[in-house]
């Protein structure tokens, strides 16, 4: 059993006649990387607020090392690091300056501040630009900037709302690599909420989707597959040549296929086989086809990725209900 | 100089922090003494400030020579009241100016710290809400108090140098109310400034809201209160008490105005000859010997001003204490 850092239970959040969140229940766990998924309007700013008590629930309590946000706000805001989305900072301070201002604000001495300020304006890679003013800097400086005021207050969780909104592709790239090597360094639970799934795949450990106030889905992203494309975790695809218009061939193969133990469904499209399996028997499959004396073109194995979780729950509104 | 500021931050440097309410005070005086707005307002006060001073040196000499004048024993006060009507006196200035003071002061206090996303930022800090908005005010209380009581005895100490006569206790007495009465009431202006930029997202509305509620207050509402006092006017056969009641009715609405209130309050207190701020009637007046009065006696007349002046600034600070914690943190 992991020790749960942070502990949703039941939390519901309503303005007026919207619910922003419904009834979620999400346990993080300590020094994993989190992914929070879903699309704009999706409560997961107002999830991330209502943990570090900057709004109130409606409904269900949060826990975040084992304290109330709600009711002790300022014990977990001394633990828990937040970069908002949209981060600012004073355009008339320089780097540092804005470093030091937040350091102070937690109670360390002005020394204590500059050096730590220092430090870790060099391991985000801005010690050349420490003192320029926070105007002139580039959103990526901003960014990376915002990284480091989160971590220096020595925090145990860090909390990122949408951190890579407006960095270019390679910016993304180094800022999510930085964050998974300081997490990993200093042994930190990281939350990080995220429209964009490519990032969230390429550094997190678990993945939540959250959609309509409604956590549909959590786990790894293997796992995630399994649990939304029940029975045909796989699908192959196979490139066949049938003889001119043999309607026998084309039904025989079908049912020599269907006969594969792990095969849940085939479905032929012309020139194309879709076969569904729910394990990995792509060589059964070749090896079937082979048999049957038909001419394959081409196999290929398709898997799942977050893009297709994506588009099965935000795009697809049939699916969605029907999962829902 | 910087080895002088070292060793009294010495304690501070090695052992212990600073509080986070006073870094976050020391971060809005540092803010506003940085600002142009701030400068461009210290210049203007600053000068304004000299044009009364000369004026009212140069017409000394003949409030002097004025022989039944009450205040005669004050001399110095009147370098804070006298003007030969081409600029005004320096308390009018300062009724006039300090409300522009404290709109700037504060009229972006929480909605640009909101629109530079600052906000969230400060809030996710381990600090109370109200540290934010109380630093706010007492960062710019204390600039405004630097700034009135350096301009006041600087006054004091030109007037020294040029008249050579040094100011009586009591009247350096009354000079400190004096001073500490416009810190009172500029402060009200940034507490109801500070309240707008609450309320409102956008510091240009705060701000010109501000300035249409000070414009409403110095300008329209006396014209609003002469009509009403033309329209209500008793006829010439009306009886003393109906005179009466109808004077208090017009100084009693006149007086819902802050800049009534600090007006009659300064000029109580610079001119001790004031012995009451309503209507006397004949029997009172009678066998009253013209002379100024006690410092003790103008701060009683004065008190219900004062304390006027209090509740006000009590009263913004309230509501924009509730507002601002019930107002819900997001970012930009």
């Amino acid at each position: 059993m992991k020790e749960h850092i942070i502990e949703l239970k039941g939390l519901t959040k309503r303005y007026g006649a919207l619910t922003a969140v419904d009834h979620l229940d999400l346990n993080i766990h300590k020094s994993e990387i989190y992914g929070l998924l879903g699309p704009n309007g999706a409560g997961k700013s107002t999830t991330i607020r209502m943990m570090l008590g900057l709004t109130e629930p409606s409904d269900g309590t949060v826990r975040v090392c084992g304290i109330d946000s709600t009711t002790h706000p300022i014990e977990v805001k001394r633990r828990v690091g937040y970069l908002p989305d949209n981060v600012g900072f004073y355009d008339n301070r320089t780097g540092l300056e804005n470093l030091v201002f937040i350091a102070r604000l937690n109670r360390t001495t002005e020394l204590e501040a500059r050096q730590r300020a220092k430090e870790l304006l060099s391991r985000v890679g801005l010690a050349d630009a420490a003192t320029k003013k926070t105007g002139a800097y580039s959103r990526g400086m901003r960014q990376r900037l915002g990284l480091a005021d989160v971590l220096i207050k020595k925090p145990e969780v860090i909390i990122l709302d949408e951190p890579t909104l407006g960095i270019d592709p390679s910016g993304v790239r180094d800022f999510l690599q930085l964050i998974v090597q300081l997490s990993r360094e200093e042994g930190l639970t990281v939350l990080l909420s995220s429209h964009h799934l490519h990032q969230v795949q390429q550094v997190c450990d678990r993945v939540g989707i959250f959609v309509g106030g409604k956590l549909l889905a959590n786990g790894d992203i293997p796992t995630l597959a399994k649990q939304l494309f029940t029975g045909d975790a796989f699908t192959v695809e196979a490139g066949v040549q049938f003889s001119q218009s043999d309607l026998d061939e084309k039904s025989l193969l079908q049912e020599k296929l269907q006969r594969i133990e792990g095969v849940s469904s085939v479905v032929v499209n012309g020139k194309r086989l879709y076969i569904g399996c729910s394990y990995d028997i792509t060589p059964v499959i070749a090896r079937t086809i082979i048999d049957a004396n038909i001419n394959l073109t081409h196999l290929s194995k398709k898997e799942y990725g977050l893009d297709d979780i994506y588009q099965r729950y935000f795009e697809g509104d049939t699916v969605y209900e029907k999962i829902a | 100089m910087k080895k002088l500021l070292n060793t009294f931050n010495f304690k501070e440097r090695n052992t212990t922090y600073l509080h986070p309410f006073y870094v976050l005070v020391a971060k809005e005086i540092a803010d506003h003494i940085r600002s142009w707005r701030f400068i461009v307002l210290l210049l203007l006060i600053l000068l304004t400030c000299l044009g009364s001073l000369y004026t009212s040196i140069s017409n000394i000499s003949k409030a002097i020579e004025k022989a039944n004048d009450p205040d005669s024993g004050f001399l110095f006060l009147k370098l804070f009241t006298l003007s030969d009507g081409s600029l005004p006196p320096f308390h009018v200035f300062v009724g006039f100016l300090g409300p522009l003071l404290g709109i700037s002061l504060g009229f972006d206090a929480i909605n640009s710290e909101q629109n530079a996303g600052t906000l969230s930022r400060v809030m996710a800090q381990p600090i109370h809400r109200d540290y934010l908005l109380n630093a706010k005010f007492v960062g710019a209380l204390v600039v405004i108090s630097t700034l009135f009581f350096a301009l006041g005895f600087l006054v004091m100490g030109a007037g020294i140098i040029i008249i050579g006569i040094p100011p009586s206790p009591t009247e350096f007495l009354r000079i400190i109310f004096f001073i500490i009465l416009s810190i009172l009431y500029v402060a009200f202006w940034l507490n109801l400034s500070i309240l707008l930029s609450v309320r409102f997202q956008q510091a240009a509305t705060s701000a010109l809201t501000a300035i249409a509620v000070w414009l409403f207050f110095t300008v329209f509402y006396q014209i609003i209160i002469n009509v009403v006092a033309k329209a209500m006017m008793p006829t010439e056969t009306a009886n003393p008490y109906e005179v009466m009641s109808y004077q208090k009715l017009i100084m009693g609405l006149l007086r819902l105005v802050p800049s009534q209130l600090f007006s009659d309050a300064t000029t109580t207190l610079l001119m001790p000859s004031i012995r009451s701020l309503g209507p006397l009637t004949m029997e009172q007046m009678y066998g009253a010997i013209p002379s100024p009065l006690p410092l003790k006696e103008s701060l009683i007349i004065v008190w219900p001003q004062l304390t006027g002046l209090i509740a006000a600034t009590v009263l913004c600070f309230a509501l924009s204490y509730y507002s601002f914690m019930r107002k819900e943190i997001k970012s930009r």
